[in-house]
């Protein structure tokens, strides 16, 4: 039993018995950022306050929802969007969010593989990064299905045909993962369940792992360089601020992240109310007909590359590819063969190669979203092959990476 | 160190807007073909070239015209004579009451739907003489005189009748032009009209019954049932919405639904009408709109000076 | 340092805007809790008056709230006090006693005992008599009567009439 004394004040109470300032110095005030850094190590900040957007408006849009395939639309489309008060503002923030999240994550990712913050110690940030995009992929496919409009319950019947795996026709699987033959009452309610409490407990508990794995190998700057945090810290602590090669998490890095934060925001709330169609499909507010599929079917944007690699090929193949290329961003610290955790810029070969792979996923994306048709199908299917091209030369490309 | 972030900045915009155009303008473009809209002249009807009489359109109206054998005319005292599931039953669809048929549509339209319904409303590939399949509005084949002149005066009779254009609200275009054949669930209207409100859950029921008996021999007469357009304003462009109004043909090669003959004025509020059903707090949301955005303006500002301050020492 | 005090105001001045748009927030997120249009929208229900049997208590429903309806018998009407008559509803010659079927304790629906003519609420022991007043604490006044009108041999509860416009001035019912 620890040693109490008689608290001086409400702060000496809660330190006693919480150890709040020590957990503040650890979390907050002590956590040493590197200085050299750019705004999209604001990535994450953005990201925690674009999912705290989507909790917030989900939990409105939650009262009011009904899980009901006769009166899901309806309770979107009617009740909420036009008699609850504000209601049409939940709605729109939260499929808005759901669409720039992505954005964002994707940027985020993408500045992880362009800095080399995924190697030397970090694979765990990066693994953890890579699950929680799984998660939110689920999140927002099961997150899509509940309006119950004509995508939700297309998308629906094509993702979960998926898993009758081509040839092996699990058709039993479908139907079990669906509860009944077609998407139904069964389906919609456990995907609701999915949504709302699942998936986004997974999501709280992996970013909770993804915040853990920064500490030890501790945030990447921008240089790759490896600083020796104690030193810096004591430097800065010992108040020579601008020599120090370390901020701290609050308020240094904080006001910088927030800084970020409020351009984000006005981005942001500009489309959820003047430009929203691109996140809120038309399509979607036809009700869900089973007797009929859209003339113009496609997934949500985000989605569109990882369509385009399943699309050109034949069934079984399609798949095989597929399955790759959810996989294989997950193995890039393995794959990488190279040392050097510097930006690609003094990379050589990875340098191209990563632009090459950024560009490949926006035309595996466009193609994705255009009629699978004449030129269309063309370019996707060189895009996909490209793809797949692209990571089975990297293990060869690193290795024989000059050592910077 | 050089400050790369405008270079960075740049780069991520860039390809955001790169994918964004491919993804939206340029795949909806390659998707949907843009049809020209001739903004309702129905360059396919004849100009009318007789100037109609009221008066004598009344009486051929009541007489040799016999339009109120089939349409009743409220504000002339003619009640409908058929309860409307009977009409749906014997006609396909419910015979419109004519009472604002002037403001609403074209009068040139109305002039060529009195003399050949099937071709004002472009449904002869379904309605087709040579091959005995009759529209069930009869033509007017003409009191004795000049067709030309007499349907001049029934058009001008009705358009005499009807209410003003600027009276014409979003509502009653909607109700007229479209009302008979399209339920509108968000604005509590189905075929037979708005939804009465009952007390008792039996003729609730009941009623419930009257509209789906409508809507089955609606159904039968159509091919299928038209669509509720509830959402049709968030589903469909405003654009379609309008070149659709115009001609149904335009982008349902076809179809069974006729091209209704609105005037310009007509379509606007029956679009209006729909953004009423279909994206009821429009108006909120850009008023609530600019506010939140003139915050977040002044919350960035405030953010970058906060920045500021706290990175002056650390720089 | 007055650098300190200067960033220590920048970000207090920060924190202040971002309380601002807190409270916004949470304004919308009141109203958004609100009643919806459908549900605040009255509704109505009308009582056919002729079918009563004296002394017998019939329950009905309005706005999801059970309503007790008792036709008064001639002994009722002998004893009745002036704070009883005062809750007097007479609709075609006959006297009722109309109110919410709810104890104004807390919202149990207390029992009629026809023998004793009088009303126990089970939750906390409450008591009111064949016209609607207290007989036993707890509750704190007699049955609320709701908005009624008087349409020939029917009432229409929901729509305020003139007997219940007296009755909620003269603070017989809340």
């Amino acid at each position: 039993m620890a040693h109490f004394t008689k608290a001086t004040s409400v702060k000496d109470w809660l330190n006693q018995r919480l150890a709040i300032e020590k957990v503040e110095k650890v979390m907050a005030s002590e956590y040493w950022i590197p200085k050299n850094i750019n705004f999209l190590w604001a990535m994450g900040m953005v990201l925690a306050i674009t999912f705290g957007l989507l909790l917030v408006s989900g939990i409105f849009l939650l009262m009011y929802y009904q899980p009901h395939v006769d009166t899901a639309f309806d309770s979107v489309n009617f009740t909420i969007m036009r008699e609850v008060e504000f209601g049409w503002l939940w709605r729109h923030i939260h499929g808005v969010a759901a669409s720039v999240v992505f954005l964002v994550i994707y940027i985020h990712m993408f500045t992880g593989i362009y800095y080399g913050s995924y190697k030397k110690g970090r694979e765990m940030i990066w693994i953890s990064g890579m699950l929680l995009f799984v998660t939110f992929s689920a999140e927002a496919f099961s997150g899509y299905m509940l309006p119950w409009g004509q995508m939700s319950y297309w998308a629906g019947m094509v993702i979960t045909n998926i898993f009758s795996l081509g040839d092996l026709h699990l058709d039993g699987l479908v139907e079990w993962i669906r509860g009944d033959y077609v998407p139904g009452q069964a389906f919609l309610n456990r995907f609701f369940m999915l949504h709302v409490l699942l998936l986004p407990l997974a999501i709280v508990g992996l970013i909770g792992l993804h915040f853990a794995s920064l500490r030890i190998p501790h945030v990447n700057n921008q240089d790759g360089e490896e600083i020796d945090f104690d030193a810096e810290a004591k430097k800065y602590l010992s108040g020579d601020k601008k020599g120090s090669k370390v901020i701290r998490f609050a308020n240094d890095f904080m006001s910088k992240d927030l800084m970020v934060v409020g351009i984000f925001l006005i981005f942001l709330f500009y489309l959820v109310f003047f430009h929203y169609s691109f996140a809120l499909d038309p399509i979607n507010f036809d009700p869900a007909d089973g007797l009929k599929t859209p003339d113009h079917i496609y997934p949500e944007w985000y989605f569109l590359w990882s369509y385009e690699i399943l699309r050109p090929f034949p069934v079984n193949i399609g798949l095989v590819a597929f399955g790759f290329a959810q996989v294989i961003f997950m193995l890039l610290p393995f794959l990488d063969r190279s040392p050097n955790a510097v930006p690609a810029s003094r990379r050589g070969l990875f340098n191209i190669w990563f632009w090459v792979l950024l560009i490949d996923m926006i035309i595996l994306t466009a193609m994705g979203k255009l009629p699978p048709e004449g030129i269309f199908s063309t370019i996707g299917l060189i895009a996909a092959l490209l793809f797949i091209a692209l990571w089975v030369a990297l293990p060869f490309i690193t290795k024989n990476e000059k050592k910077v | 160190m050089k400050n790369k972030e405008p270079l960075i900045l740049a780069v991520v915009i860039f390809f955001s807007l790169v994918t964004y155009w491919l993804v939206e303008p340029y795949a909806h473009g390659q998707m949907h073909k843009h049809v020209e809209s001739q903004n309702f002249a129905y360059a396919d009807l004849p100009a009318l070239t007789k100037t109609g009489d009221a008066s004598r359109g009344q009486e051929l109206v009541m007489g040799a015209g016999a339009c109120v054998g089939c349409h009743s005319i409220e504000k002339a005292g003619f009640a409908s004579t058929m309860d409307p599931v009977d009409a749906a039953s014997a006609y396909g669809v419910n015979p419109p009451d004519l009472s604002d048929a002037g403001a609403v549509y074209d009068a040139k339209f109305l002039a060529e739907l009195i003399k050949n319904p099937a071709h004002a409303l472009k449904v002869e590939h379904k309605f087709d003489p040579a091959a005995g399949v009759m529209h069930p509005m009869v033509p007017f084949y003409g009191a004795g005189g000049d067709i030309d002149q007499e349907t001049a005066d029934m058009v001008a009779y009705l358009q005499s009748i009807a209410v003003s254009q600027a009276d014409l609200t979003p509502k009653m275009a909607y109700d007229n032009a479209c009302g008979r054949c399209h339920a509108l669930k968000y604005e509590n209207w189905t075929q037979l009209g708005d939804n009465p409100s009952f007390k008792e859950k039996k003729d609730d029921l009941a009623y419930q019954v009257k509209v789906l008996e409508y809507q089955d021999h609606l159904a039968a007469y159509m091919g299928k049932l038209p669509p509720d357009l509830s959402s049709y304003y968030r589903s469909r462009s405003v654009d379609f919405l309008k070149t659709f109004i115009e001609n149904p043909q335009n982008h349902l090669e076809g179809t069974a639904m006729p091209r209704v003959g609105v005037t310009a004025v007509a379509a606007e509020k029956v679009i209006e009408h729909l953004a009423d059903a279909g994206d009821t707090k429009r108006h909120e949301r850009e008023s609530v709109g600019i506010k939140v955005l003139g915050f977040l303006v002044i919350f960035a500002i405030f953010a970058f000076l906060w920045k500021k301050q706290v990175w002056r020492d650390l720089h | 340092m007055h650098d300190n005090s200067r960033r220590g105001f920048m970000g207090k001045a920060f924190g202040a805007v971002a309380g601002i748009g807190a409270v916004g927030s949470l304004v919308a997120m009141k109203k958004s809790w609100d009643p919806l249009p459908s549900v605040k929208a009255a509704g109505f229900t009308t009582l056919d008056m002729s079918n009563y049997k004296e002394g017998v208590l019939v329950t009905e429903k309005w706005r999801g709230k059970p309503i007790f309806v008792l036709k008064k018998t001639a002994a009722m009407l002998a004893k009745q006090t002036d704070s009883q008559k005062a809750r007097d509803i007479v609709v075609g010659g006959d006297h009722y006693m109309v109110a919410i079927g709810l104890c104004t304790h807390l919202g149990c629906i207390p029992a009629y005992n026809a023998a004793d003519e009088s009303f126990l609420c089970a939750c906390h022991g409450g008591m009111f008599d064949w016209s609607g007043e207290v007989t036993k604490v707890p509750p704190p006044r007699g049955f609320d009567i709701p908005p009624f009108k008087i349409e020939g041999n029917t009432m229409v509860l929901g729509e305020v009439g003139p007997e219940y416009q007296k009755m909620k001035d003269d603070g017989v019912t809340l």
